[in-house]
Order: C-alpha cells, then sequence, then structure tokens
C-alpha cells in the first residue's frame, strides 16, 4: 500500500530509479548479457561492420563487438563515477564540516586552499593533473576529485555555519558532548541532506568530465572498452564507420540523462522547497 | 566596489595568485617522471646515466622545494616560463601565439551563448509552465547532459562528412574555422545559461514592483524590458563571468577535437609529450585570465548596478 502511493507521488524518480538499476544491472550482469563474446578481443575478418543483426552496433577495425563494448564500458565509466561522486562527497564534507565547525585557522587554512582550487577554470588543472601523472582511470579519478571538493566542502561549511551558533548545539556542548560526537551527530546529520541531493546531482556532469579525459587519452586506456576512449578511436573512422562515434556517445548521453533525472528527483522529493525556482 | 573594496580585493588575489603558483609548481614537482630524462625522450634521443645527473645538476633539480620554488617564480616574474622541451621555443612565445584564437573562440561561443539563452530563457520564464516553457526546459535538459566532445563529433559528421558544407579541420583559425567549435562550446553553456536566465527573471517578476507597475496599467513588454530584464542582469553576469571558467576548460576538448590552434590543444600535446614547463605555463596563464576575468565582473557591477555605488 504504501509502496503504490510513494510510486503515485513520485512517478518520475520511480521511472528514472528503474531506468537506473537497469543500467547498473546491464553494467554488472554484462559478461552473462554478451555471453562469451569478448570486449578486448575480435576478429579481424569481422573488422570494420555496419549494424546489422549479428552485431546490432557495428564493429570496429579490430573487428570488436561495438555493442559489447559498450556493455563492458558501462562497467569502467560507472564505477569510476561512483567511485568520484564518493570521493569528493567524504573528503569535501569532512574538511567543510571541520572548518565550519573550529573557524580560526582550521577554516582559513582548508578555505583558502579551496579558493585556490576554485580558481583554476573547469578541466584545465585536472587535465594538467591527469596528464602529469600518467593516463589511467585511477588518475583521472584523481585528477577531477582534486578540482572537485571544494564545491562541497563550502557547501558543508554554509551549512554548518548556519546552525553553529544556535541554542541546541550550544546545549548539546554544555552537555558534555565531545568534539568527535558532536561533528557526529549534531553536524553531518545537518548537512547530509543538502550535501547527498548535490552528489545525486553531480553524477550525471562528473561522468561527462571523465568521458571527456578519457577521450583526450587520460584516463582509461585502450583496449579496455570504456565510453569516451572508444569516441576517441571512433574518431578516426568518422567517414567510414560513423557508428564507432555514435553508439558509445548514445551510451554516455542516455545515461547521463537518466541520472540527471534521478537526481533532480530525488531533490524534488528531499527539497521540495528547491522546486520553485525551477 | 569603493576604492577600499578593490584594494581588498586585490589583496585576496594577491594570495590566491601565490597559492595558484605554488600548485602549478608542485604539479611538475611531485610528477612521477624525472623531468631531465623526459626532455630527452621528448626529442627522441635516449639519455645516458652521466649526462643526465650533470644536466639535473645544471638546472637546478637538486636543489631544495623552496629554492626551486623562488628561482621559478622569479623567472616567472620576468617574463621566462622556460623553455618547451619538445618545440624547442619559449613558453611565453608558444603561449602567446596560441592565446588570441582561444580567446576569440571563447568569445564568439559566447556570443552564441547569448543569442539563444538570453531570449529563451525570458520567453520561459515570461510563459512560466505553459508548453513554451516545457519545451525550452526540455532542450535545457538535453543540452547539459549530452557531452560537448560528443556534440562536436556529431556536428562533424553532420556539417563536414555528410553534407560537406565546412571544413573538418580547423587549423587555420579563420571565421569559417571557427563556426563549429564554437557551436559546440556554447550548445552546453547556453542550456545552462538559459536555465539561469529563466530563474534571475522569475524571481525579478514575482517582486511587488511587477505588481504594482501592473496595478497602474503599465504594458507588459515594458515593464518586462524596462525593468524586470534589467535588474535581472546583475545575477546574470556573475554567472556569465563563471562560465568562462568552464570555457577556457572546456575550449581544449573541443580544440583537440577541431584540431583548432588555441592553447588548450598545445596543452595536450605538451602533456602527451611530458612537456612540464609547457604544461606549467599553460595553467598558470588560464588561472591568472580566468582571475583576471572575474575581477572585470566585479567591477562592472558598478556600472550595472547603481545600489553599488551608492554603498560606498
Amino acid at each position: 500500500m504504501e509502496k503504490k502511493s510513494f510510486i503515485r507521488k513520485y512517478p518520475v524518480f520511480v521511472v528514472f530509479a528503474v531506468l537506473a538499476l537497469l543500467i547498473v544491472l546491464a553494467a554488472i550482469f554484462a559478461p552473462q548479457l554478451c555471453g562469451d563474446v569478448s570486449p578486448i578481443k575480435g576478429s579481424l575478418k569481422d573488422s570494420i561492420k555496419p549494424p546489422c543483426a549479428e552485431h546490432p552496433f557495428g564493429t570496429d577495425k579490430m573487428g570488436r563487438d561495438i555493442f559489447v563494448r559498450v556493455l563492458y564500458g558501462a562497467r569502467t565509466s560507472l564505477s569510476s563515477t561512483f567511485i568520484l561522486v564518493g570521493v569528493i562527497f567524504v573528503i569535501g564534507t569532512f574538511l567543510g564540516i571541520l572548518a565550519g565547525y573550529f573557524g580560526g585557522w582550521v577554516d582559513t587554512v582548508i578555505m583558502r586552499l579551496a579558493d585556490m582550487m576554485i580558481a583554476f577554470p573547469g578541466l584545465v588543472l585536472a587535465i594538467a593533473v591527469a596528464g602529469i601523472l600518467g593516463a589511467s582511470t585511477r588518475n583521472a579519478i584523481i585528477a577531477i576529485a582534486v578540482v572537485s571538493w571544494p564545491k562541497y566542502a563550502r557547501l558543508a561549511r554554509s551549512l554548518v555555519m548556519k546552525i553553529r551558533h544556535t541554542d541546541f548545539v550550544a546545549a548539546a556542548m554544555v552537555t558534555g558532548s565531545r568534539t568527535p560526537s558532536m561533528l557526529w551527530k549534531y553536524m553531518l546529520p545537518n548537512t547530509i541532506t543538502t550535501l547527498v541531493i548535490t552528489a545525486a546531482t553531480d553524477i550525471g556532469g562528473m561522468m561527462m568530465e571523465l568521458a571527456a579525459l578519457s577521450f583526450l587519452g587520460f584516463g582509461a586506456q585502450p583496449p579496455n572498452p570504456e565510453w569516451g576512449s572508444m569516441l576517441n578511436e571512433g574518431r578516426n573512422f568518422m567517414q567510414s564507420a560513423p557508428w564507432l562515434m555514435i553508439y558509445p556517445g548514445l551510451a554516455i548521453f542516455v545515461t547521463v540523462v537518466v541520472f540527471n533525472m534521478l537526481g533532480d528527483g530525488l531533490r524534488d522529493i528531499l527539497d521540495p522547497r528547491s522546486n520553485e525556482g525551477r | 566596489m569603493g576604492r577600499k573594496q578593490i584594494l581588498s580585493r586585490l589583496a585576496q588575489m594577491l594570495v590566491v595568485l601565490i597559492g595558484i603558483s605554488i600548485i602549478t609548481f608542485l604539479l611538475t614537482y611531485l610528477s612521477p617522471g624525472d623531468p631531465v630524462r623526459n626532455m630527452y625522450l621528448a626529442q627522441g634521443l635516449m639519455p645516458d646515466e652521466a649526462q643526465v645527473a650533470v644536466l639535473r645538476e645544471e638546472m637546478g633539480l637538486n636543489d631544495p622545494f623552496m629554492v626551486q620554488y623562488f628561482r621559478w617564480l622569479g623567472n616567472c616574474l620576468r617574463g621566462d616560463f622556460g623553455t618547451s622541451f619538445a618545440l624547442q621555443k619559449p613558453v611565453v612565445t608558444l603561449l602567446a601565439a596560441r592565446l588570441w584564437p582561444t580567446l576569440k573562440l571563447a568569445l564568439f561561443s559566447m556570443v552564441l551563448m547569448l543569442i539563444a539563452a538570453v531570449p529563451l530563457g525570458v520567453l520561459s520564464a515570461v510563459y512560466q509552465d505553459k508548453p513554451i516553457d516545457y519545451l525550452v526546459r526540455a532542450i535545457t535538459f538535453f543540452g547539459v547532459s549530452i557531452p560537448n566532445f560528443w556534440v562536436g563529433l556529431l556536428l562533424i559528421l553532420l556539417f563536414c562528412v555528410q553534407l560537406r558544407l565546412l571544413p573538418v579541420v580547423s587549423s587555420g583559425g579563420t571565421f569559417k574555422d571557427m563556426i563549429l567549435p564554437a557551436a559546440t562550446l556554447a550548445v552546453a553553456m547556453s542550456a545552462k545559461y538559459t536555465r539561469q536566465v529563466r530563474t534571475a527573471v522569475l524571481e525579478e517578476l514575482h517582486s511587488d514592483y511587477v505588481i504594482g507597475a501592473r496595478a497602474r496599467g503599465v504594458a507588459e513588454w515594458k515593464i518586462l524590458w524596462g525593468n524586470v530584464f534589467p535588474n535581472s542582469l546583475l545575477p546574470l553576469i556573475t554567472m556569465l563571468g563563471l562560465s568562462v571558467g568552464s570555457l577556457l576548460g572546456g575550449t581544449s576538448v573541443v580544440e583537440v577535437i577541431f584540431s583548432y590552434p588555441g592553447m588548450g590543444n598545445l596543452a595536450v600535446q605538451a602533456i602527451t609529450s611530458y612537456d612540464y614547463y609547457l604544461i606549467q605555463g599553460y595553467v598558470l596563464w588560464v588561472a591568472i585570465i580566468y582571475m583576471v576575468i572575474n575581477l572585470l565582473v566585479d567591477v562592472s557591477y558598478n556600472y550595472v548596478d547603481p545600489r553599488m555605488r551608492l554603498r560606498r
């Protein structure tokens, strides 16, 4: 009964939650879905075939099935995106809460550091970090995390500052709550909703940034399937085999749409006020 | 902003600048590879160990961190950003040659973006919750969800491969070469900006003076373009300044796709050949450009918003 009313109340969220779940399941069960077709080994006699019944998305120059590669690519893209968002969320929230709670020099150091990171526009620093650390998925995650945590830190800090000097916090301190429990029991719960919403709405954007780094060659390395690097490979065959760049791009686009809708839906549920301005 | 505010702003900028310089320097200081070895590799030579040791000493790479940093900073302040390993030219010369093409591209895409975003955003705010609003919101939603490098590739596929209207490679940097790269950059940006225009205009539309003006029978278009729009400009200019950031970062991807002769393309090449000084120079330059633009945005408030002038 209760479940039904939830679906009625938030149909958009439920639809996109199911779609997102399907994408995640497809990524997890990629090996089962593809049978024994390998995403890395192909046979050269199948090279550059347009989409057909046997290869729904066609094949690339190595004779690899693009559908299989897109499906396996979901594993790399999704797992690295989730790790990235998780890392930024934890680090940003932690530093932001510390800055807001302690104030003084702790605040100054953390927030000046954040200012400096924000002073580098867009992907510029991330590209440099990824390039200098060397090209790999892990380094791409580090590179984007380095430039993205300040957003969460600033948010967490401002939320903590709002309640820092309220009576219930003072009461908790007077009654002898120790600092770790102050942070954990009072500060964190007051920031978590907003930050979870931010993280959820960021998933799509982060996925695109990771794909952009891989596209430039600073993320996942071939022959491992990853959507961004597949687009980069397909770029050279634009005239003869446009399907090489259409399907991986479509995969990114669809996944980002689903996760963006999911994030927006989650925001509408957790924070109904934000809906008005849109 | 009064004089005092400008001064304090400049002091803040100085702190951030020092930070930027430290981070930029750390980038290469902490890099796992050995710059001397990479310098040789960039020129396609295999270094022998004795040579590497001598050069390391000569370049001061064995000095303590602070010594190296201040020497590097001093050189930068004198306009010497080092010499590119791979291209064998001073970094300043290389970057300066690419600066204008990139700025030109950014500016052009911004104009395109404004042409699309301002009318759409205003329209969508005025007809809130009408079909046209839903249409605009749907378009902007897809606009922010589509990766810009894919947009670029699709545009090439359509205009260069299928229709053969424009050149695939935009290496000339002429106006015709700029059309597709600028359009690519404008897509994602205008989607974001349309939303911001809509929000800003909506906020103003709901304020009391609008109700007052309507009650007095002022024509709707007069309220919109005479009062509401000018009043919503302030947040929009701030957003414009901030979007320059994503624009400067986004250009590198787009420049690579279109082989456009800009700074971003140069930087990506520099990274693939471990050309540290060039990377350093690029990161530093772009950060400073971004900072100056945001300062200009803040100063422009003076002219856009009379309240700012009164505050002095």
